[in-house]
């Protein structure tokens, strides 16, 4: 490993959630986190990928404490956040923010941009007025837009500006880590280009780290310097992203690879394999999750549930056959 | 040419808001043939599910307004032909719709099994020449023609891979995954027997393995049986994977249309070029295109690309260029088109 710093640090995380029937007993877990553990070092991105229902969400809100871990834990910056209560753990989370889909979503209507950005720090610090303002138009400079964007609302601007100012509310906090949630699906290709090339820069700028979650691989591959691959609520491989995208250990992430269509290259259509579709998170196959889907599947597959192996110079992979 | 399938010719449709007069489209013209998989593509707010709706004749009544243009289809003009005909004749029974999101397509309080019998009463592939086909919800369905539909739905249902198609047909549209709902939509729009089908982002909604599946099952199904799919999207990658033909779309008016290779190797309008050097790649990092998509109710005079455009001149402001042939299939709106040997931008 590097030298570079561990800033975040993810032990053995849970999260379930109670299933319950009609008398509200419960009958069952939902186990959508199931040990997941992985650390980030300062600077970096780090990509989370994989299907819908695999707990990538989950695991970027139960860092934040909007959903709280059934076990495990979260050191971030030397402090363990899991299970800290909302009020204890807001001076550390201060630092820590989450971005969701589109953050110009989330801005007031019936509220000016100024009052948007300025919120945070109310909420948070006991700056007084002139600095909140000079700290707020350094960072409406920040994500390209003029300073007298502050006075409009929502509505008067575009949708591109407010995706700029959502973002911006986020990093008025000095934040050190930025979850991003899906930052880019539902957008054009060229909308984001913009995007992704303003999160690079304000990495730059403000020296963040970022948490990457998506579902598409060609943009992780892109932005990301490593990736961790979820299937139903585990992390099945990690490793530096040249790593994983060259030589992708697990079956799983061969199946993933291999369905992203590569223009110039031969169609996918043509030769992909996988069949079916994950099984549901309630009811987990015994043994390694993947078994149902996997071409390499066998019997110990079904009685063993692989851990990650550190086989590898730069990645490690969740299983019992890969090489 | 003969085998054109549906040829849609300067298409002019509006939309009137407050604000004022939209126009979404803006003189398309766009030619399919039998059997062909077309893709339609850009970017969101582009015309594609607008010229999608439009051939379906199913526009909003009281907004949109088809100002000129007409859509061949058979030998007749679906935009003059009386409501009445293109329900009966030619909506869900010639051309049929693959919506975008299979979740929101199906009756929640109906079993999959009912819908389908509800389609198939109406615009069942037997129906097709018969007396009584124009039915009432008050018809009867007899109980031979039934039997016989059933076979043919469970024929489909296999050949869409849905495993045990009996046990999905009794079951809720919540009770089965999102990929077996899109295979489901799949068979529904095949069952007609249609000659085109929409489909208007199909797999948007899906994850890349299942995506992949989709895909490849919609373009056997194409192909075995002959059905032209007009496919929208605005996922590069998708049109790759099953396009023979791909059409451009900016801001109303389409701008290039080229087969599926010499889309991706040769792109003659600077739009296509900058669309494809947005996709992430490795080589070149990542390049959005300047400026922003214009506003349709009051649209730039002339070529609509060219306030974003760099070779933009005198003549772009002024006249919207028209179709200049690359060679026999490809053709593009250009006044100064890229040539086939000129380098990456």
């Amino acid at each position: 490993m590097s030298a570079a710093e561990t800033i975040l640090e993810v032990e053995a995380l849970r999260k379930y959630f109670p299933v319950r029937n009609v008398w509200k007993r419960r009958i069952g877990w939902l186990r959508v986190l199931d040990d997941v553990s992985f650390s980030v070092r300062r600077g970096e991105i780090l990509g989370i990928v994989g299907e819908s229902g695999c707990g990538k969400s989950t695991l970027g809100k139960t860092l934040m404490g909007i959903h709280t871990a059934s076990a495990g834990r979260v050191i971030f910056e030397g402090h363990d956040i899991a299970q800290l209560k909302p009020h204890q753990s807001r001076r550390f989370r201060e630092h820590l923010q989450y971005c969701y889909q589109d953050p110009g979503a989330s801005l007031d209507p019936r509220w000016t941009i100024r009052s948007s950005l300025h919120e945070p720090l109310v909420v948070h610090t006991t700056l007084p007025e002139p600095e909140r303002e000079a700290r707020v138009r350094e960072i409406l400079r920040a994500v390209g837009l003029p300073e007298t964007h502050l006075d409009l609302y929502p509505h008067e601007i575009s949708g591109g500006q407010q995706r700029r100012v959502g973002l911006a509310r986020i990093l008025t906090l000095k934040p050190s880590v930025v979850i991003l949630d899906e930052p880019t699906s539902g957008l054009d290709v060229s909308v984001q280009a913009t995007i992704l090339n303003l999160l690079l820069s304000l990495r730059e700028q403000f020296g963040l780290t970022y948490l990457f979650i998506s579902h598409d691989l060609s943009v992780v591959r892109m932005i990301c310097q490593r990736v961790a691959v979820m299937y139903l609520g585990r992390v099945v491989e990690i490793g530096d992203t040249e790593a994983i995208f060259s030589a992708p250990r697990h079956p799983y992430t061969q199946s993933l690879l291999a369905a992203i269509p590569r223009i110039g290259g031969p169609r996918v259509t043509d030769s992909f394999a996988l069949e079916g579709e994950p099984p549901s998170p309630t009811a987990l196959p015994s043994g390694c999750r993947f078994r149902t889907r996997c071409p390499k599947a066998q019997k110990r597959c079904a009685d063993e549930d692989p851990v990650l192996r550190a086989d590898w110079e730069r990645q490690e992979a969740a299983c019992h056959f890969a090489t | 040419m003969a085998s054109e399938l549906i040829s849609v010719r300067n298409l002019r449709v509006s939309f009137g808001s407050d604000a004022g007069t939209a126009k979404v489209l803006d003189g398309v013209d766009l030619a399919i043939r039998a059997g062909e998989i077309r893709g339609l593509v850009g970017e969101s707010g582009c015309g594609k599910t607008t010229l999608a709706r439009a051939i379906l004749g199913i526009l909003p009544r009281n907004s949109a307004r088809i100002e000129s243009g007409e859509i061949r289809f058979g030998g007749r003009d679906l935009l003059t032909l009386p409501e009445s005909a293109l329900a009966s004749e030619v909506r869900g029974r010639e051309i049929v719709y693959i919506p975008q999101d299979p979740s929101t397509a199906f009756n929640p309080v109906f079993t999959i099994g009912t819908q389908i019998d509800d389609l198939m009463r109406f615009k069942s592939p037997l129906l097709r020449g018969g007396a009584d086909d124009r039915q009432g919800f008050f018809n009867s369905y007899p109980r031979e023609r039934r039997a016989a539909d059933r076979a043919r739905v469970l024929e489909l249902l296999r050949l869409v891979q849905l495993p045990n198609p009996e046990a999905v047909l009794r079951k809720y549209p919540h009770e089965v995954s999102g990929g077996q709902r899109q295979r489901l939509m799949i068979a529904m729009a095949l069952l007609p027997e249609p000659k085109l089908v929409i489909a208007d982002e199909p797999t948007t909604a899906l994850d890349v393995t299942v995506q992949a599946q989709i895909l490849k099952l919609l373009k056997q199904l194409a192909r075995e049986r002959g059905v032209a799919v007009l496919f929208t999207t605005h996922d590069l990658g998708a049109a790759y994977e099953i396009c023979d033909r791909i059409t451009v779309m900016y801001a109303g008016q389409e701008v290039e249309e080229a087969p599926v290779d010499g889309f991706f190797e040769r792109p003659s309008h600077p739009y296509t070029r900058k669309l494809l050097d947005s996709l992430p790649s490795s080589e070149a990092g990542i390049r959005g295109i300047a400026g922003e998509i214009p506003r349709l109710i009051d649209p730039p005079p002339g070529c609509r690309f060219h306030p974003r455009c760099e070779r933009a001149t005198g003549i772009c402001r002024t006249e919207r260029p028209p179709p200049e042939a690359v060679d026999a299939l490809h053709s593009v709106r250009c006044h100064h088109r890229l040539s086939a040997t000129e380098p990456a931008s």
